[in-house]
This record gives C-alpha cells, structure tokens and sequence, in this order.
C-alpha cells in the first residue's frame, strides 16, 4: 500500500474542538463554506450544527427518528422528519449544492433510487458507509460462517439498521451504472487513519477501510481541489 | 341573589388594553367584496419594540381566543390563555420579544365584529356583520402592524385557527414575515371539522333565545346554544386517553348512579356542563358563528389553483410545524401535507411532531417539547436578526 500512495494520501484524523466524531469531521472537510445542504439522516444535528455555525451553510435536516428532529430543532437547526427512500423525492430540481447522506444508505430499501434522488436536487453528495468487504469482516465470515461480526460491524444481523450491506467495490459499481462520478474518496480504518481512495485502486481500500466516504457527482462534472 | 353578570357585548368597549382604528376610520374590503368600516382592533403587547423594530412576535389566538394570551384575563380572573408560552424567559420571551396579540376580526373582546356598533344604523351588527375570512383576519392584522409602523414581525405565531392565520400571512405577506410557526393547525379545514362546527352553529341557532342574531336589543342571551355548541367543541379538543386519565367513569359527587333522569351523574358530564357554562360568560354567540365559518372557509390549496406549494413559492420565510400525535381535530398528517409543499415550494421548513395524549389542547398546556423546539426555533431566528 504505501508504495502506492504517497505520504499525502494517508492522515490522521485527530480530536477536533466541536466534539464532532471523527468521520463525521472528514465529511465536514469536504463541504464547501456557505453552501446549501441537506443533510439526510442528520441524527441529533451534530455535523449540521457545525457546518451551519462554522461554514456558515444552509443547512437542513432530514432525520427518521422524531426524538432526532426535535433534538435539532430545540438547538435552532431546521429539520423534518422523513426517511429517504420517501422523503427526497419533493424537494425540487437543483434545490441544494450538496446532499449528505452520513451511514445511511444502507439502512433505505431502494439504495438506487435515494441515490438518484440525491444527484437530481444537487449535483454533488457526500456519502458514508460502513464496508463490508473490509478484511476482518471476510475473514469473520469466512471463519465464523455467520454475518460479520467485527469491531465496528458490532451489531447482530436482526439488530443492525443496515438492511442494505455492500462493499466499497459494490458502491462503487452503482456509482458506475449510475453513470456519476466521484470526486474525493476516502477509506477510514479504526475509526481515525484515513487513506484517500484512487480511482482503480478501489480494491485496496476494500480490504482494509472499515467505514468509506464518496463525493459523488454528477457526470462529466469533476471538482477540482 | 346576585346580579346577572353583564354580557359580552356589553362589556367589550370597557375592556382593558389598546384599542386602535384601523386606517383613520376608512372601510376595509373583505373578501366577500363587501366593505366594512370602521375596523377597531383591539390588542395588548408585552415587552420593548427594538430600535431596529425587527422583534416583534406576533400571536394569532385561536377560535375562542382573544388578546389576554399573557397576563390576568380582565373577564374571568384567570391567568392568560398562553401563560406557558409567553413572559419573561419563557419560549416568547417578552424580556427579548416585542410581542402583539389582536383581538381577531369577527371576535369579541373589543375588535370589529356582530357585537359591535354598526354605525350606519347605530345598533350592534348581529347577523347584519358581513361573513368573514382567515385571510380578513390577517388582512386587518397587516393593517395593525401598518398602524404601529411595524413592517416586518421576526414570527407570527399561532395553534389552531391561529396557525390557519399563520400560514396565511406567509401567502399573503411574504416580505414582512421572517419566520412563521403554525402549532396543531392545516391549510384547509376538513369536512369532519366544518361538520362539528356545524352542530355548534345549529345549537345556537336553535337557541329561542338567538332571535335571528339580534338577541342584543331583545336584551336576551342564546346561553344554552353556546354552551351546548361550546361542550360539543371542547370534545374534539380532549382524547379519549385524556378524558379516560382525567373521569374515567367515575361519578359526581355521589357513590353509585341516581337513576334520577338527566342531572349530572358522571363527573365528565359534569365537567362539560362547566366548560359550557364558564365559556358564555365570555364569549358572543354571533362571533362564534362568524368566526367558525371563517374557518370552514378556509382553504389555501383551493385559493392557489389547487396547488398548495404555490402558497409559499418564492418565500424566504423559515417555518417551524408543530402536531400532537393524540391530536385528531388538526392531525399530523394536515401539517405534514403542509411540510409537503412547503418542501415543493423551496421553503426552509421544519417540523416537529409531540408525543403527547392530550389531544388537540396539548398546544396550550404544558409540553415541554413544545417549549424547548419553539424556544430553539425563536433564539435562533433572532441570532439570524443580530440580537
């Protein structure tokens, strides 16, 4: 691997001053300052509430949990209740520059479809998602002939909300089919070494990212950075 | 034997609280195309206008509401209907918040409406008052904004027909509203609800002593009407839990059932009867026809060809929602229909649904979610202002 990458496609995410979680400060890395967002699956608002406080974004929420969006409401963040496989679909054409989408692909029914969504009201999303094709997760497999079980796969298959299970490689290919693009990617291994993810390199990243973050774009479109 | 207290109508001209003419005197054209003049609205503020004038709250009381939403209600002694809500530190914090309450057009506590003197004939209107809208309230309300040189208010806020008004002025006014929170309310009435309002209506029109609308000169009172219509009402207010958690089956003042005809034998009997009987002490028969029929009109997806994102096209208002899951007069699903097309329309819209048994009145009572999400919403819609 380190043949391969040089020393500026490996970091470490270290402890920032907003409390925000570690992945979660790497998604706010990639968003540009003042932009319109939508961020889906919003939680209890603690990424929105940066980026609308430090980046100074309009941001908004979408969150399936009602406790979530009260949560951000009583700390003046805009947000509604929705799940994104129904709720995307009335926000208008071109709506926001940039839609979030933090670990919760893979809890929607129509993955697919919510993608679409996404690129038709933005032409840019930040997605996350938990790798199930990381080592350790082959390996539990392999050897346990169960679901993986691992250290940040730690839910039983009945408990986890991650009715969707895929790979880089698999998100990858829908990107593909899709026919978007991707801009920045990354692989995040134990929760804090982050690895940029090359194109046609994907396969590492497989093997020994545990979580993932793509910027995906619509075609023909590639930011520059 | 004490006296009879006075009736509403002829109280009203000696109520406490401001009282302003609208437009120097001039007739007002309602929606119905009929003029009416002149318009006197009727309202109390709490706190201080800032320099800037950008703080004001305005609040839209609900159907049998009035002005007194904060402080000692100058008819029954009681506290204010919104006391929750409103006061120093409170979610409307009159510390931070310059805040209004009118009178709505077509009420009676001292605002235009069937009680009052019509001055071409020097009599009280009755059922002579032209029929009114939501939109003829908020109208009337922009006029009172223009009389204290208001032009823009950081919120309107309101539950019930309050929010019908609230997501009215947003329709009608989008450049002088800055955010906008409807509480427990929906952009049309639905057929159940004209339909309960219907039994009110029919109840004091029933009432011998209604006398067509012109009981003021015969110097009676449609009592029994209004407290009937009133009783009717209140249950579409409560739930089942609510009224189960609060009577039960339990009985009045008596060990078993007195098999003694119609007197109140369960304590929830007897509850209503009181709801009913406290509410014509304060309320006019004829308002409460005039104001349910503004809100049977109302209907904002039909005003706006049938496309209710139409309503809010363009606004750069910021809304706040708020239902009450045991709510079944003004249900979650009329304010998510709204959300729907506020999100149609482009609008930064937020939506909040409460836990909570209590039903429709969860919006005056105390919810602590209610107080944290709207207190959150309003902090940071003044942060957005620069105070």
């Amino acid at each position: 691997m380190s043949l391969l990458l040089g020393a500026r496609d490996r970091f470490i995410l270290g402890d920032n001053r907003f409390g925000l979680r570690p992945d979660l400060a790497l998604v706010a890395s990639m968003i540009e300052p003042e932009s319109r967002l939508l961020d889906v699956g919003c939680g209890d608002g603690a990424l929105l509430d940066y980026l609308v406080r430090e980046l100074s974004c309009d941001g908004r929420g979408v969150e399936i949990s009602q406790a979530g969006v009260n949560a951000c409401v009583a700390r003046g963040l805009p947000a509604v209740q929705g799940d994104a496989d129904r709720h995307l679909a009335d926000y208008p054409d071109d709506s926001f520059d940039c839609v979030i989408l933090s670990q919760t692909l893979q809890a929607v029914s129509k993955p697919r479809e919510v993608l679409r969504q996404m690129m038709r009201i933005a032409d840019t999303a930040i997605v996350s998602i938990l790798n199930y094709g990381h080592i350790s997760a082959r390996v539990s497999l392999v050897t346990r002939g169960r679901m993986p079980h691992t250290r940040i796969l730690s839910e039983p298959w009945f408990e986890s909300s991650a009715i969707r299970p895929c790979t880089v490689r698999d998100f990858m290919d829908l990107v593909r089919i899709e026919k978007l693009a991707t801009g920045t990617c990354y692989g995040i291994a134990k929760k804090r070494e982050v690895t940029v993810i090359r194109p046609g390199f994907e396969g590492q990243a497989n093997l020994f990212a545990e979580q993932a973050v793509f910027e995906v774009l619509r075609p023909r479109k590639r930011r520059s950075r | 034997m004490t006296q009879a207290p006075k009736a509403v109508h002829e109280i009203q001209d000696d109520l406490p609280g401001p009282r302003a003419e609208l437009a120097g005197g001039a007739a007002v054209r309602l929606e119905s195309g009929e003029r009416l003049g002149p318009v006197h609205v009727a309202y109390q503020t709490w706190g201080t206008l800032n320099e800037a004038r950008d703080n004001t709250v305005l609040i839209c009381h609900a159907l049998t509401g009035d002005q007194y939403a904060f402080g000692i209600h100058p008819v029954t002694g009681k506290t204010g209907w919104w006391e929750s809500m409103v006061g120093p530190g409170k979610p409307i914090d009159t510390d931070r918040y310059y805040v209004i309450c009118p009178n709505c057009l077509g009420g009676c506590m001292g605002t235009t409406g069937p009680a009052a003197v019509n001055p071409a004939t020097g009599e009280l209107y009755g059922t002579s008052f032209p029929i009114i809208t939501i939109g003829d309230m908020v109208h009337v309300q922009a006029m009172l904004l223009d009389h204290l040189g208001i032009e823009k208010v950081m919120c309107v806020i309101g539950g019930s027909m309050g929010a019908m008004q609230v997501l009215d002025w947003v329709a009608r006014y989008p450049d002088r509203v800055v955010s906008a929170v409807p509480i427990a309310g929906a952009a049309r009435h639905s057929a159940q609800n004209i339909a309960f309002h219907e039994v009110g209506r029919q109840a004091i029109m029933a009432d011998p002593n209604w006398c067509g609308g012109f009981y003021y000169r015969e110097g009676k009172r449609p009592e029994k009407g209004l407290s009937v219509a009133r009783m009717a009402a209140h249950i579409t207010y409560l739930s089942e839990p609510a009224l189960w958690r609060k009577f039960g089956r339990e009985l009045q003042n008596r060990y078993m059932k007195s098999y003694e005809g119609f007197g109140a034998d369960f304590q929830v009997e007897s509850y209503l009867r009181h709801q009913g009987a406290s509410f014509v002490e304060r309320f006019d028969a004829n308002a409460y026809l005039y104001i349910t029929r503004a809100m049977d009109y109302f209907d904002l997806e039909a005003d706006h060809g049938g496309d209710l994102a139409k309503a809010w096209q363009g606004t750069r208002a910021r809304f706040l929602l708020t239902s009450f899951t045991s709510d079944w007069l003004f249900p979650t699903s009329e304010s998510k229909e709204v959300v729907h097309a506020l999100i149609r329309a482009g609008v930064n819209v937020s939506f909040v649904e409460i836990e909570s048994d209590k039903g429709h009145d969860a919006f005056l009572l105390d919810e602590p979610d209610l107080f944290e999400t709207t207190s959150g919403f309003l902090d940071s819609v003044a942060r957005s202002l620069g105070f």
